[in-house]
């Protein structure tokens, strides 16, 4: 076996969803690879096959054939080193903030007690700017309010991988900004090995490393850019020459892959 | 005691009294006479004359209706699940269960009664029940059925057993919606003992006592029995509100 530096391999991934009009084809001979403690943005046109790449990964979803691979090791089932989040937040409405943080230390083993747990998921809390409000209950809080909770929640279990399926779609862009400066602040301390899955191209290029295009269904990748930004990042730096030079690119390639333009 | 308590409780009694005085003020304005409609006056007296007779039945009618309930919450609960879980039997399940529910429950009361000849607690137990289970079940399987695939997925991706999805996820977020059908379930369940206790008197219940009142043209009886049954199915109602507040409170917003 070849053992490669990478956190998470894909390898020819082909994977069709059964329906009742015959298989359904969504990825095609993907192949892609994201280096430990990197961030990978996956941009796409609708519908092209995003959110089952997440499951992929994931291992909720097991492909047809090619395979995925974590630390070298190919994936057959869910596992606990995975944190996901949403563009629903999907907290628990009975649970307080601190308490819906904690879900995946209940389920995932670890030796912590409840004090460490607390601490964990109170640095975290504090972290996305969420002190004080430990105690309230999700429908107290607003949109941008409950994806930070949300986000706590995804990587308290400190997950080698975090999965993002469009967690700032649903807010309003200036919350969305925020969001994405405390999303770079967290994975540089954090160290996790993100896929983010997004339509927003800023967001793509201000938090990747590297940018991955998929084309349309069944997706495979399309193009493959590196973000021109450094680790010490901030949303103004998108509207520096390069960072524009390169959203037009991708512009261009999403055009291509919706099949509005021909490469 | 706080301003908010006062408001709780004086607003609903206000409102009972004023329908009350309308109701005495009707009968007495139309000069109607007792066998028409009988006065909140008139039920005095009744309740005076029968008072250990409406503490008896009452209660068999009480516990006849909570029995049946506590069977309906456990098989309409469990019926529930199996139609939220599984898509086959909820496809399976439910024309069966809409064809039971569309039955008219009194023309079942002779056929039951005929089935386990004597057993009138039995059979009115089970008359309650058979009335009020099918609200449980189709809100719990409604509930478990349209829980987000995100939520799902969360505790999946941890890897988390479908018992403990259940435990942590499907059964917290269902309890609004039962609790909801509960209160429904309540004031069916009370229909269904009556059923029993008019259709096939057994000398039991306050359904036993209207008829006696029939019998015996003793009209203010047979309106007194009518608001004992209101008051016990208040009762009952405000007791699945507390459990309510206590177990889905979360699910209620502040103002």
């Amino acid at each position: 076996m070849i053992i490669s530096n990478s956190q998470i391999e894909l390898i020819n991934v082909t994977h069709a969803y059964k329906t009742a009009a015959g298989p359904l084809p969504v990825v095609n001979e993907l192949s892609l690879q994201m280096a430990p403690a990197s961030f990978t943005a996956v941009v796409g046109p609708s519908g092209c096959g995003k959110s089952t790449l997440t499951r992929l990964i994931a291992g909720l979803l097991i492909p047809d054939h090619g395979e995925v691979r974590l630390h070298g090791e190919r994936v057959t089932s869910p596992r606990s080193t995975v944190g996901m989040a949403f563009q629903n937040p999907v907290l628990l409405e009975w649970r307080s903030i601190l308490d819906n943080v904690l879900l995946p230390l209940e389920i995932v083993p670890n030796d912590l007690n409840r004090s460490a747990r607390e601490e964990r998921a109170g640095e975290l809390l504090a972290m996305v700017g969420l002190s004080g409000f430990e105690d309230k209950k999700p429908s107290e809080l607003s949109g941008g309010m409950r994806q930070r909770a949300s986000l706590c929640r995804a990587i308290v279990h400190r997950p080698e991988v975090l999965i993002l399926d469009e967690p700032f779609g649903a807010l309003d862009a200036f919350t969305r900004e925020d969001l994405w400066q405390i999303m770079h602040a967290l994975r540089t301390k954090e160290k996790i090995t993100t896929v983010l899955i997004t339509h927003d191209l800023r967001e793509s290029v201000f938090l990747a490393d590297q940018i991955v295009v998929l084309s349309d269904r069944p997706a495979t990748a399309q193009h493959i850019v590196v973000s021109p930004l450094g680790p010490d990042r901030v949303v103004d730096d998108l509207y520096t020459p390069e960072p524009t030079k390169l959203l037009a690119q991708l512009r261009h390639q999403i055009q291509i892959a919706q099949g509005r333009e021909v490469a | 005691m706080d301003k908010n308590l006062l408001r709780q409780i004086g607003i609903p009694i206000m409102a009972i009294l004023i329908f009350l005085l309308f109701w005495e003020w009707i009968v007495w304005f139309n000069n109607w006479p007792n066998y028409k409609m009988a006065s909140p006056s008139d039920l005095v007296p009744a309740f005076w004359k029968f008072r250990w007779l409406f503490l008896e039945y009452g209660w068999q009618t009480l516990w006849r209706t909570i029995a049946g309930l506590m069977l309906a919450v456990f098989f309409g609960v469990l019926i529930g699940m199996i139609m939220g879980f599984s898509r086959t039997m909820r496809e399976g399940l439910y024309p069966l269960l809409v064809g039971f529910n569309a039955i008219p429950k009194a023309t079942v009361v002779p056929v039951i009664a005929l089935m386990f000849v004597g057993q009138d607690n039995f059979n009115t137990v089970l008359m309650a029940f058979m009335i009020s289970f099918f609200p449980i079940a189709v809100s719990v399987s409604l509930g478990l059925s349209t829980l987000e695939p995100e939520y799902r997925d969360i505790l999946r991706s941890l890897g988390a057993s479908q018992f403990t999805i259940f435990r942590k996820i499907a059964l917290p977020k269902t309890l609004p919606e039962f609790f909801g059908a509960l209160k429904v379930a309540v004031t069916l369940a009370f229909i269904g003992t009556n059923l029993v206790e008019i259709i096939q008197p057994h000398g039991k219940g306050l359904g036993f006592l209207f008829d006696s009142g029939k019998i015996s043209a003793d009209y203010p009886l047979m309106f007194a029995v009518l608001i004992a049954l209101a008051f016990l199915g208040i009762m009952l109602y405000y007791i699945v509100v507390l459990l309510e507040r206590t177990f889905a409170g979360w699910a209620e917003r502040s103002p």
